[in-house]
């Protein structure tokens, strides 16, 4: 019972995950009309569908390095799962792509905090696996996608307006693919090793066992579906309140979010895809002259990336200690239901201000709700 | 190089493979999109003082643009592949 309330919530975690990142891979393309919001999402779906099964060279190493995983027991993964839960839901509320890469850590690592002290966190790796690339990728990706961005608008000058946006929108496409595979294989994976870790922890698998196929079936599922669901809200912020994109812009922004994400997984490290993707944004701004560039919002959302691994740390240790305080199975059950109430609440919540495929590209105007007209618009 | 919090060796390398990948491939993208035009390699006609703009993109032209679209397709069939296998 315990391990199957442990296994629901990561799966939830994995959802949230979903809808937080659709907008990473496909914010541009919708922004710009390459796809049609209804299709990227569920092009989005599909390719992270594929990416969770094509590689799985992670198992239970999520944790390894960052915390001392013998010190973990399912009650604990619980507790991290909730407040990278809870985290995840809140920066969506907002609209601010936050990572939920670092929502998860951030949340394992209050909780282990709570459970067994501050010695059983390997703060070294923690700082040089989590956040030294969390500072540095977002600015390398932006680098890249601005000169990338020079570049393809500087070739392409001579090339008529229509001619060109219509070539572009082909190359977003397939460049927001590239990441919605990327991420498919990246994020999905956190999760599978999530659920091995507490299944190791909880003593059905044996020390370093590979996630088992249901794990991985289940993980891969969770994560696509919620990316078809569509995280509007993100969306919106990522493709209208950063930079005003144009065809060529995205392209080059998620060309260089895919080659950031890729190359450096294959040099052993686990970007965050959502400082990656808005590091590129911002990045393709940069690079084309007279491009505007809200800086503001961007400052919003740079300082939700620094509270997301203290904040959901805070969660994630008070979820610990709650669920702990009770006891056993009860305990948990109880935070479930706490967790289940408040995803209601901040669910019902957003209606009011509700982004959807209709409305997600009406015009900026300082915030995430879109404007009376904009809520007007029901969804088909 | 590399110190115990970055690994340095590792950092210089994604940043020029990233550049290479991620501004290196839509450049390319941007040249076979004009070789396609016409009316871009009209200009460029007309200023070496070839004649009138021609109705649809030369041979030169396209063949250049197939091999550009050819080489991105290539570096994106490359990066599933390392999504398939990491090394």
């Amino acid at each position: 019972m315990l391990m199957a309330l442990v296994v629901v919530t990561a799966l939830g975690f994995d959802f949230t995950n979903g809808f937080h990142d659709t907008g990473n891979a496909m914010a541009t393309s919708i922004a710009t009309g390459a796809l049609p919001p209804r299709i990227a999402v569920a092009l989005s779906g599909v390719l992270n569908l594929v990416g969770a099964f094509l590689s799985f060279t992670v198992a239970a190493t999520i944790a390894s390095g960052l915390v001392q995983t013998h010190l973990v027991t399912p009650t604990v993964v619980f507790a991290g799962l909730v407040g990278g839960i809870l985290w995840n839901l809140a920066t969506w509320f907002l609209g601010i792509p936050s990572s939920s890469s670092h929502a998860l850590i951030g949340g394992v690592i209050g909780s282990t905090i709570a459970a067994a002290g501050g010695h059983a966190v390997q703060w070294h790796g923690v700082t040089s696996k989590v956040i030294i690339p969390a500072v540095l990728s977002p600015v390398i990706a932006g680098g890249i996608a601005a000169l990338g961005t020079y570049l393809v608008y500087k070739i392409t000058q001579s090339v008529p307006q229509e001619q060109r946006k219509a070539g572009f929108r082909i190359g977003q496409i397939g460049s927001a693919s590239m990441v919605s595979l990327a991420h498919g294989t990246n994020d999905a994976q956190k999760t599978m090793g999530v659920i091995t870790l507490a299944l190791i922890a909880n003593g059905s698998l044996h020390a370093g066992s590979k996630a088992p196929v249901w794990v991985i079936v289940c993980c891969a599922l969770a994560i696509s579906l919620g990316t078809y669901i569509g995280g509007w809200r993100v969306i919106r912020a990522l493709g209208k309140g950063l930079v005003e994109i144009e065809a060529p812009q995205g392209m080059a922004a998620e060309s260089s979010s895919a080659a950031v994400i890729l190359v450096s997984s294959s040099f052993g490290y686990s970007l965050s895809t959502t400082h990656v993707a808005t590091g590129s944004i911002l990045g393709s701004g940069v690079g084309k002259k007279g491009a505007e560039v809200r800086w503001g919002v961007a400052g919003q959302m740079a300082t939700a990336w620094l509270l997301t691994l203290p904040c959901a740390g805070v969660v994630g240790a008070l979820a610990y200690y709650a669920a702990h305080g009770i006891g056993g199975t009860a305990g948990v059950s109880a935070i479930f239901v706490v967790l289940v109430a408040a995803s209601l609440g901040f669910y019902l919540r957003s209606r009011k201000s509700a982004v959807n495929p209709n409305n997600v590209n009406a015009e900026w105007s300082g915030s995430i709700a879109p404007g009376a007209a904009g809520l007007a618009a029901q969804p088909a | 190089m590399s110190t115990s919090w970055i690994n340095l060796d590792a950092l210089w390398k994604i940043i020029v493979v990233g550049l290479l990948l991620g501004a290196g491939l839509p450049a390319l993208f941007a040249v076979g999109l004009r070789a396609l035009s016409p009316a871009a390699s009209a200009t460029v006609a007309t200023e070496s003082g070839a004649g009138a703009a021609p109705a649809s993109a030369s041979l030169l032209g396209r063949v250049i643009a197939v091999l550009c679209f050819a080489i991105v397709l290539a570096a994106i069939g490359w990066g599933v592949y390392k999504i398939v296998h990491p090394n």
